[in-house]
C-alpha cells in the first residue's frame, strides 16, 4: 500500500531537503522549528490490465452515453482529438496511454465498418507535434495506417477555412472549433489527466478551439478569478469551458470523452533518478553516492548536454484510472481519481512558499525553459496546485529555485523571443501587457505563418503564460529566484539571489525575521489542499 | 588715424575663407566704417561665390559681436551687402581667373590685402607652388595688366627665414647670409614636372596592378565598379602622397622646415621681383593662435597646428614630444596679426620693400618648457574623459631628441600595421572583427602621432628670434586711440593667462571632445543611427540574408537538402567530401560570389523538384529558424509596422527563402531553371550579388516608385557594399573585418545580431534521417531500461525509400559536367 502524502515538520534534525534546480538539483537546509516541507504521496498502483479497462470502460460508459460501439455506425464522421505533446510530464514510455486508448477505438470503428476517420492534435494555440512525437504519441501502426494519408493532422486554430463558428455562452463567449471536429457525427476526445485542470468540456472547449474563441477564458480577469485553476469547481477558467461545453452541445456536437489519471511515478524505483522520488531521511548510503555522483556529473556538464539528458528522459509512470462517456459525469470522477494520487491535506498558510523547479513544464517538451516559462510553472501551475487557499498568505513571499537562463528556443518559441525583449523590458504587469500588447502579437502575420508551417507556438502564446501567474502575482508581496541569471529573473521582474539563505534573508524585508515557511516538494506532484 | 585713413577706400581681399582672412574681414566691416571690401572667392564644386560667402564666411561666429552691436541679422545683411562685392577667382591661375566684372572690381580698389595661401604643412608640392609661390606675382601681374598701382599688402610667414638659430630680422629673404640662392622660376618647373612625372609613374601597368590588389585587399569581392573606383582613388592618393614627399624633401634640401615656408620664402622672392611699379609691402606672422580680444578672447576658425597636437596629448595620445626646453615657441594671437596688416594698410606703402614681421619671440618671448607646463597644468585641472567618463591623466614629457620619438612612434606603428594584417587575414565577424577596427584605430593614432612630430617638431625645435623692430616703430607711430582700436603690441600678451583662459578653452571647446565626467546621459550615436534607420520617413528596408538574417549560407543548405534522404554510408561519403571541397569554395566565393553560386548551384541537377520544394520546408524549421538571428526577424518587422517597404534580397535559392514570404513584401533570389520535373543546376538569371545586387534594388526602387536616399540596407560582407553605398542609411550587420572598418570609417550603424540564446547548434548542417524515430535518451540506456526501439526499416516503406534513394544520392553527388544520364 503507497504512503500517503504528509506535511513534515522541520526540526534540527531533518536533513537538507532536495530542491529541483532546472537541469540540476540543490539541497537546502530549511530553518527549524518554522518550516514545513509538503511530500507528495508515493505512487498509486497502476492498473494491472490496462487494455481490459480500456474495454470496460468503452463498454460502460458513465453518464446517459450508450456504449461507444453503440454509438458507431458505417458512413459516419468520426473524429478523434488528443491531447498532445504538453502531456503527459515528463512524456511517458511506450506504449503512450494515448496509443492503447486509440488502437481500441479504431478497432471498434472498423468492427462498425465506419470509414472515414480523423485523428486531430488537439494543441489549441501550442505548436504542431512532430513526426516523431505524433509517432511517440499514438504508435507506429495508427501513425502509417492515418498520417500518409492526412487523416493525422495537428490541429490549426488559424485555418480560416477549417474554423466552425457555433454560437456564444450566455456570457457572450463566442465557441469556435475545428470545423472537421464540429461537423462529425461523434467526436471521441482521448485525455490524459495528468492534473485536476485536465478534461472535461475543457478538452474539446479549448484543445479544439481557435483564438477568437480562446480570448475569452485566457485572460486576466478569468485567471485572477480561478482559486485555483487545479479546482474546477473555484476556476473561473472551467466555469467558462462549461459553458462553452453547452453551447457545443446544444449544437449538436456529441462528444464521447475519455479520460485517464496517471500515477505520480515520474523517476521509478531503479535507477539514479529514483533517489529523486525518495523522502531525504530514507536515502541509503547508495543513495547518497547516487546522488552525490549525479550532482556533480550534471554540474559539470555544459547546458546543452544537460539539457539533452534530461529531455532524453522518459517516465515509468501509469495509467491508473479510465473512464468513458458522457463528458461531465466522467470528468467528476476522474477529478477524484486525480485527486487521490495529488491532494495533501495541510493546515493553513505560511509567511513564505518556497520551490524547486524542474527541468519541464507542458511548453518544453524536447525544447528550453525560457524565462517565461519559468515564471509560468512557478507562479502559474505549481503555485495554483492548491484547494481552497494557498499554501502562502496574501503578501507573503514566494521563493523559486531555477537557473532561469537567457535561453529560447528559436524555432518553438519565436515570439516568447520578442515579448521578452519587447514587451517585459517595457511592463510585466499583466493587464498593462494585455490591454497593449496582446493584440499586436496575436494577429501578427509572422508568427500565425510560423504557428501554422513551422513548429512555433502562437505568437500570444507568451501572454498567455504571463496570464496564468497573474493571480499568483496579485496574491504575493514578492517573488524570489533563486541561482538564477540575474538580468533575466529581473526583466521577469523578480528579485535574483544566489542562496537560499539569501532569499530568506530578502523576504524578511516582507514578512519579517521568524517568518514561516512551506516548501513544496514537487515533482511528483502534489496539490495542497489547504484548511 | 587709421580710421579716417582707410576712409572712402576700397580694400581688395583674398583668402577670407581662412582663419586669418576671416578675421581682416570683420574686423574691417567693424572697426573701419567707411572702406568698401571686394572679396576674391573661388567657387566652390557645388556652391556659388555668393553662396560661400553666406555659408562659409558671413555665417561664420566671428561675426557674431557685429550682428549683435547692430542690433540684429537684419541690419548686418544689408550692411554686408552694401560693402561687399564678392567675385569669383582663383589665386591658382594666371590673371586670378577673373572675369571682365571681377577685373574692374580690382582696378578699382586702393589696396590689396592678399591673404590665400596653403597653409597645410603637408599639401603637394604643386599645389603649394601654385599657390604660396606664384600666388602674390600672379595678382601683380594683374595688377600690371590692368594697368594700377594699389598697394599691395602680401601675408607672408616668419618662417621664411628657414631653419636657423638665432636672430632672424625683417629683410628680404635674398639679403639674409644664409641664403641659399635658387631661381624660383626653375622651383615651379621642377614642381610641375614633379607633377607630370607623379602620374605617369601611377599610371605604370605595375602600379596599377598593385593598387587594384589593394583595392582588393580592403573591399574584398564588391563588385568591378567599385573595385575600380577604389583602384583610381588609391591611385590618386598615391600621387598626392608623392607630391606630398616631394615638398617635404625639397625644402628639406634648402633648408625649410616644410614646403609651405619654402613656397612662402620664394613667393616673397618672385614677387619682389616681379611686383614692378605696384608698391608692396609684406607682413610676416609667425604662428597664429586664437584672438587675444577681437571679435572676442578665445576665437579661432578651423582646427589649425597647434590645436591637433594640443588635443592628442591631451587624450594621452601623444606620449612624448620633441623640442627644445629653452626654445622659443614663437605664437601670436591672430587679432594682432589683423591689427598690423590693417595698420600697415593704413600707413601706405613704403620706399624700400617693407617687410613687417608680427611676432612674439624677439619681445615677449614663450619658452617651449613653460608652454608645456602651462598646458600639462591646465589639463590637470580641466581633463578630457574617455568614453567611460574616466578622466585622462596626461602625459608627462621629456623633451627627447626628434629622431628618438620619431622611431619610437614608427616602432609602435608598425607593430601595429603587422597586427592589422594579420587580423584582417582571419575569418571574423562581429565583435571579434572589432578587435581589428580597434587595432586600426590605435594604428591611426600612431600615425597621426608621427605625423604630428614629422610635421611640427621642426617648430618646437626651432630657435630663430624673429626681429620685431619695424612692427614696433610703427606702433610707437599710432595714437592711443589707434592703439586702443588695433593692438597689434606682442608686450601685452600675457602667457599664462592667455594659454590658461583663453587659447585652451577654445580649443578644448572646437575639438568636441568630452569635458564632464560621468557615464554618457541620453542617446549615444548608435542610439541616434538607429533611430534615423527607424524613422517613418523612410521608405524600403533591403535585406541580404547569410549572417545577416541567418548564420548560415547555401553550402549548409544544400548539405542540408542534400543529406536528408541519403543513407548513412552514403552521408559519412558525403561529409567527407564537403570537408575537401570547403577551402576551395570558400577561396572562389571570396573571388567572386556570383562566379561562386553559378558553380555551386551546378550541384542541384538533377533534383526533383517536387521533392526539393517538400524538403525546404524542413529545411526552414531544422536550420534557417534554427540558425536564424531573432532580432534580425524582429528589425525586418519592425520596418514593416512602420510602413516600409520590405524586401529581401539574396544569393541563396527561391526554394529555401520561400518560407520566409511572410516576412517580407517580396523577395529577389536566384532561381534554377527546370526540366522535365527536375532543376538543371544552372540559373535563369544572373544571382543577386555584387554589383547586380545594387541593380537589382535600384530596380526594385524604380518599378515602385521609392527613393534609395530614404532607403535602408543590412549587409554583413564587403561583396554587399555596393547595395550599400546606393541606400541612405547603410547598416553593417555582424560585420567582417574589412565591412568592419569600412562602416566605422564612414559612421554608418552596426549592428551585432545573434543566434538565439541556447538554441539547438548544430554542428555539421545534415539533416535528421527522415522518419527517424524517438531516441532512446541517454539516461535511459545507462539504466538499462530501454523503451522498445521500433526498427528503422518498418515493412511497405522499403519501396518508397529505394525510390527516394537514387534521386537522393544523386542529389549528394556532384555531377560532372556532360556525365548526365
Amino acid at each position: 500500500m503507497p504512503r500517503p502524502g504528509f506535511v513534515l515538520e522541520v526540526d534540527r534534525s531533518t536533513p537538507p531537503i532536495l530542491f529541483h534546480h532546472g537541469e540540476g538539483f540543490r539541497l537546502e537546509k530549511l530553518p527549524a522549528g518554522r518550516s514545513r516541507v509538503l511530500y507528495p504521496a508515493e505512487p498509486l498502483p497502476a492498473l494491472r490490465d490496462p487494455e481490459g479497462a480500456i474495454r470496460h470502460a468503452l463498454a460502460n460508459p458513465m453518464g446517459d452515453s450508450e456504449p461507444l460501439s453503440a454509438l458507431l455506425f458505417p458512413g459516419m464522421k468520426l473524429t478523434i482529438a488528443f491531447d498532445d505533446i504538453s502531456l503527459p510530464l515528463p512524456p511517458m514510455r511506450r506504449p503512450d496511454i494515448r496509443q492503447r486508448v486509440i488502437e481500441q477505438v479504431l478497432d471498434l470503428a472498423a468492427a462498425a465498418g465506419v470509414d472515414d476517420v480523423m485523428l486531430i492534435a488537439a494543441l489549441a494555440l501550442h505548436r504542431r507535434m512532430t513526426e516523431a512525437e505524433l509517432r511517440h504519441a499514438v504508435g507506429d501502426r495508427v501513425y502509417e495506417a492515418f498520417a500518409p494519408h492526412g487523416l493525422l493532422v495537428n490541429h490549426d486554430a488559424e485555418d480560416p477555412d477549417n474554423l466552425a463558428f457555433l454560437g456564444t455562452t450566455d456570457q457572450g463567449e463566442e465557441v469556435e472549433i475545428n470545423k472537421r471536429a464540429a461537423e462529425s457525427d461523434l467526436i471521441v476526445y482521448v485525455n490524459i489527466n495528468l492534473v485536476s485542470m485536465d478534461g472535461g468540456w475543457k478538452s474539446t472547449a479549448t484543445g479544439l478551439a481557435s483564438y477568437r474563441s480562446l480570448r475569452h477564458h485566457h485572460n486576466v480577469r478569468t485567471m485572477r478569478h480561478s482559486r485555483s485553476f487545479m479546482d474546477r469547481h473555484s476556476s473561473e477558467l472551467h466555469h467558462a469551458n462549461w459553458r462553452m461545453g453547452k453551447v457545443l452541445r446544444d449544437a449538436g456536437v456529441k462528444v464521447f470523452q475519455i479520460e485517464t489519471t496517471m500515477n505520480n511515478d515520474v523517476f521509478g524505483a531503479e535507477g539514479p533518478m529514483s533517489v529523486l522520488q525518495k523522502r531525504e531521511w530514507e536515502w541509503s548510503a547508495k543513495d547518497r553516492a547516487t546522488f552525490l555522483a549525479m550532482k556533480t556529473g550534471l554540474d559539470r556538464l555544459p547546458m546543452r548536454a544537460r539539457r539533452r539528458i534530461f529531455q532524453s528522459w522518459l517516465a515509468p509512470h501509469q495509467m491508473t484510472s479510465v473512464q468513458a462517456g458522457e463528458v461531465e459525469a466522467v470528468h467528476e470522477l476522474t477529478t477524484a481519481n486525480v485527486y487521490a494520487q495529488h491532494l495533501v491535506p495541510v493546515e493553513g498558510q505560511t509567511d513564505i512558499l518556497t520551490m524547486g523547479l524542474p527541468y519541464i513544464c507542458p511548453y518544453n517538451v524536447n525544447s528550453i525553459m525560457n524565462p517565461i516559462l519559468v515564471m509560468c510553472l512557478g507562479l502559474g501551475y505549481f503555485f495554483n496546485l492548491y484547494k481552497g487557499r494557498p499554501p502562502v498568505r496574501e503578501g507573503g513571499v514566494l521563493i523559486l529555485s531555477h537557473p532561469t537562463t537567457w535561453e529560447f528556443h528559436p524555432v518553438h518559441h519565436p515570439s516568447y523571443i520578442d515579448f521578452f525583449e519587447q514587451v517585459l523590458s517595457e511592463t510585466t504587469d499583466p493587464e498593462v501587457i494585455e490591454r497593449d500588447f496582446e493584440r499586436s502579437f496575436a494577429e501578427d502575420e509572422w508568427y500565425r505563418h510560423l504557428y501554422r508551417t513551422s513548429y512555433a507556438y502562437h505568437g500570444v502564446h507568451p501572454f498567455y503564460m504571463w496570464y496564468w501567474g497573474s493571480h499568483a502575482l496579485a496574491h504575493l508581496g514578492r517573488v524570489i529566484i533563486v541561482g538564477g541569471d540575474v538580468r533575466a529573473v529581473r526583466r521577469l521582474g523578480f528579485q535574483p539571489a544566489s542562496t537560499l539563505q539569501d532569499a530568506l534573508e530578502m523576504a524578511s524585508d516582507v514578512v519579517g525575521r521568524d517568518a514561516t515557511i512551506t516548501h513544496v516538494h514537487n515533482p511528483p506532484i502534489l496539490m495542497a489542499d489547504v484548511s | 588715424m587709421i580710421r579716417e585713413r582707410l576712409a572712402g577706400k576700397r580694400i581688395f581681399i583674398t583668402g577670407t575663407t581662412g582663419f586669418l582672412g576671416t578675421n581682416v574681414l570683420e574686423r574691417l566691416l567693424r572697426s573701419v566704417p567707411d572702406c568698401d571690401i571686394v572679396l576674391l572667392v573661388r567657387p566652390g564644386r557645388r556652391s556659388s561665390v555668393a553662396q560661400r560667402l553666406k555659408r562659409e564666411i558671413l555665417k561664420n561666429d566671428a561675426f557674431d559681436r557685429l550682428r549683435t552691436e547692430l542690433g540684429g541679422a537684419a541690419v548686418f545683411d544689408e550692411l554686408a551687402a552694401r560693402r561687399i562685392t564678392a567675385v569669383a577667382g582663383d589665386v591658382s591661375r594666371d590673371g586670378l581667373g577673373l572675369d571682365e566684372e571681377g577685373r574692374a572690381a580690382l582696378a578699382s580698389c586702393d589696396i590689396v590685402i592678399h591673404s590665400a595661401a596653403t597653409v597645410s604643412f603637408d599639401s603637394p608640392l604643386d599645389s603649394a607652388v601654385e599657390v604660396n609661390l606664384l600666388g602674390p606675382s600672379r595678382i601683380a601681374a594683374t595688377l600690371h595688366d590692368l594697368g594700377v598701382t594699389p598697394h599691395l599688402v602680401a601675408v607672408s610667414t616668419c618662417y621664411v627665414a628657414g631653419n636657423r638659430r638665432g636672430a632672424a630680422p625683417e629683410q628680404p629673404v635674398d639679403e639674409s647670409p644664409f641664403f641659399v640662392d635658387v631661381d624660383w622660376r626653375g622651383e615651379v618647373e621642377g614642381a610641375r614636372r614633379a607633377r607630370a612625372d607623379a602620374e605617369a609613374a601611377s599610371r605604370t601597368p605595375e602600379q596599377l596592378a598593385g593598387f587594384r590588389k589593394r583595392a582588393r585587399a580592403e573591399l574584398g569581392a564588391a563588385g568591378t565598379p567599385l573595385l575600380a573606383e577604389k583602384t583610381e582613388q588609391l591611385r590618386q592618393r598615391w600621387v598626392a602622397d608623392r607630391m606630398v614627399e616631394a615638398g617635404r624633401a625639397r625644402a628639406a634640401s634648402l633648408g625649410w622646415p616644410d614646403a609651405y615656408a619654402y613656397t612662402k620664402a620664394l613667393g616673397e622672392r618672385a614677387l619682389l621681383e616681379t611686383r614692378g611699379p605696384v608698391p608692396v609691402s609684406i607682413v610676416r606672422p609667425s604662428i597664429i593662435e586664437s584672438a587675444l580680444a577681437e571679435p572676442r578672447s578665445g576665437w579661432i576658425r578651423g582646427f589649425r597646428m597647434a590645436e591637433p597636437v594640443i588635443i592628442s596629448y591631451a587624450r594621452g595620445l601623444l606620449k612624448e614630444f620633441p623640442g627644445v626646453p629653452e626654445g622659443i615657441v614663437d605664437v601670436i594671437p591672430v587679432d594682432l596679426v589683423t591689427s598690423a596688416i590693417i595698420a600697415v594698410a593704413a600707413r601706405g606703402p613704403q620706399e624700400t620693400p617693407d617687410i613687417v614681421q608680427v611676432a612674439s619671440g624677439s619681445a615677449n618671448p614663450l619658452r617651449y618648457r613653460r608652454l608645456v607646463d602651462l598646458v600639462s597644468n591646465w589639463f590637470a585641472e580641466h581633463p578630457l574623459y574617455d568614453h567611460q567618463g574616466q578622466p585622462i591623466v596626461v602625459p608627462k614629457w621629456s623633451f627627447p631628441g626628434r629622431g628618438r620619438v620619431q622611431s619610437q612612434l614608427t616602432r609602435a606603428k608598425d607593430v601595429l600595421e603587422r597586427t592589422e594584417k594579420a587580423l584582417s587575414t582571419l575569418p571574423l565577424r562581429g565583435k571579434q572583427a572589432e578587435w581589428s577596427a580597434t587595432v586600426e584605430e590605435k594604428r591611426e593614432e600612431a600615425e597621426r602621432a608621427l605625423g604630428y612630430v614629422e610635421l611640427y617638431g621642426a617648430y618646437a625645435e626651432c630657435e630663430a628670434v624673429y626681429g620685431v623692430e619695424r612692427l614696433l616703430a610703427l606702433w610707437d607711430a599710432l595714437d592711443d586711440a589707434d592703439r586702443d582700436e588695433f593692438c597689434f603690441d606682442p608686450r601685452v600678451i600675457d602667457w599664462q593667462r592667455y594659454v590658461e583662459q583663453i587659447h585652451l578653452p577654445s580649443v578644448v571647446e572646437h575639438a568636441r571632445v568630452r569635458t564632464t565626467p560621468g557615464g554618457r546621459t541620453g542617446p549615444n550615436r548608435e542610439d541616434r543611427l538607429r533611430r534615423q534607420v527607424l524613422a517613418p520617413e523612410r521608405q524600403l528596408a533591403a535585406f541580404d540574408l547569410e549572417n545577416t538574417l541567418i548564420a548560415s549560407n547555401v553550402v549548409a543548405s544544400y548539405s542540408w537538402l542534400a543529406t536528408r534522404r541519403l543513407p548513412p554510408a552514403d552521408r559519412l561519403r558525403f561529409v567527407a567530401q564537403t570537408l575537401r571541397d570547403a577551402p576551395g569554395w570558400l577561396a572562389q566565393d571570396r573571388k567572386d560570389r556570383s562566379d561562386f553560386l553559378r558553380y555551386f548551384y551546378r550541384r542541384y541537377e538533377g533534383a526533383p523538384v517536387e521533392q526539393i520544394d517538400e524538403d525546404s520546408w524542413e529545411l526552414f524549421n531544422q536550420l534557417i529558424l534554427t540558425k536564424s538571428f531573432p532580432a534580425a526577424i524582429r528589425r525586418v518587422r519592425e520596418h514593416r509596422r512602420l510602413g516600409h517597404r520590405t524586401v529581401l534580397i539574396t544569393g541563396a535559392l527561391d526554394f529555401v527563402v520561400k518560407p520566409l514570404e511572410p516576412l517580407f513584401d517580396d523577395i529577389v533570389a536566384a532561381h534554377l531553371s527546370v526540366e522535365r520535373g527536375a532543376y538543371t543546376g544552372e540559373m535563369t538569371g544572373v544571382p543577386p550579388t555584387g554589383e547586380s545586387r545594387a541593380q537589382a534594388l535600384m530596380d526594385y526602387a524604380a518599378e515602385h516608385d521609392l527613393d534609395l536616399r530614404e532607403a535602408v540596407a543590412y549587409a554583413d560582407s564587403t561583396s554587399d557594399l555596393p547595395m550599400l553605398e546606393i541606400v541612405g542609411f547603410p547598416v553593417a550587420v555582424n560585420p567582417e573585418t574589412r565591412l568592419a572598418a569600412l562602416a566605422r570609417k564612414r559612421g554608418w550603424l552596426v549592428e551585432h545580431f545573434d543566434k538565439a540564446p541556447g538554441g539547438p547548434r548544430p554542428i555539421v548542417p545534415l539533416a535528421e534521417r527522415r522518419g527517424q524515430r524517438t531516441r532512446a535518451g541517454l539516461l535511459t540506456r545507462a539504466m538499462g531500461a530501454a523503451p522498445d526501439l521500433p526498427d528503422l526499416a518498418g515493412d511497405g516503406d522499403g519501396a518508397r525509400r529505394s525510390a527516394t534513394r537514387t534521386a537522393a544520392q544523386r542529389l549528394a553527388t556532384p555531377t560532372r559536367r556532360g556525365g548526365r544520364r
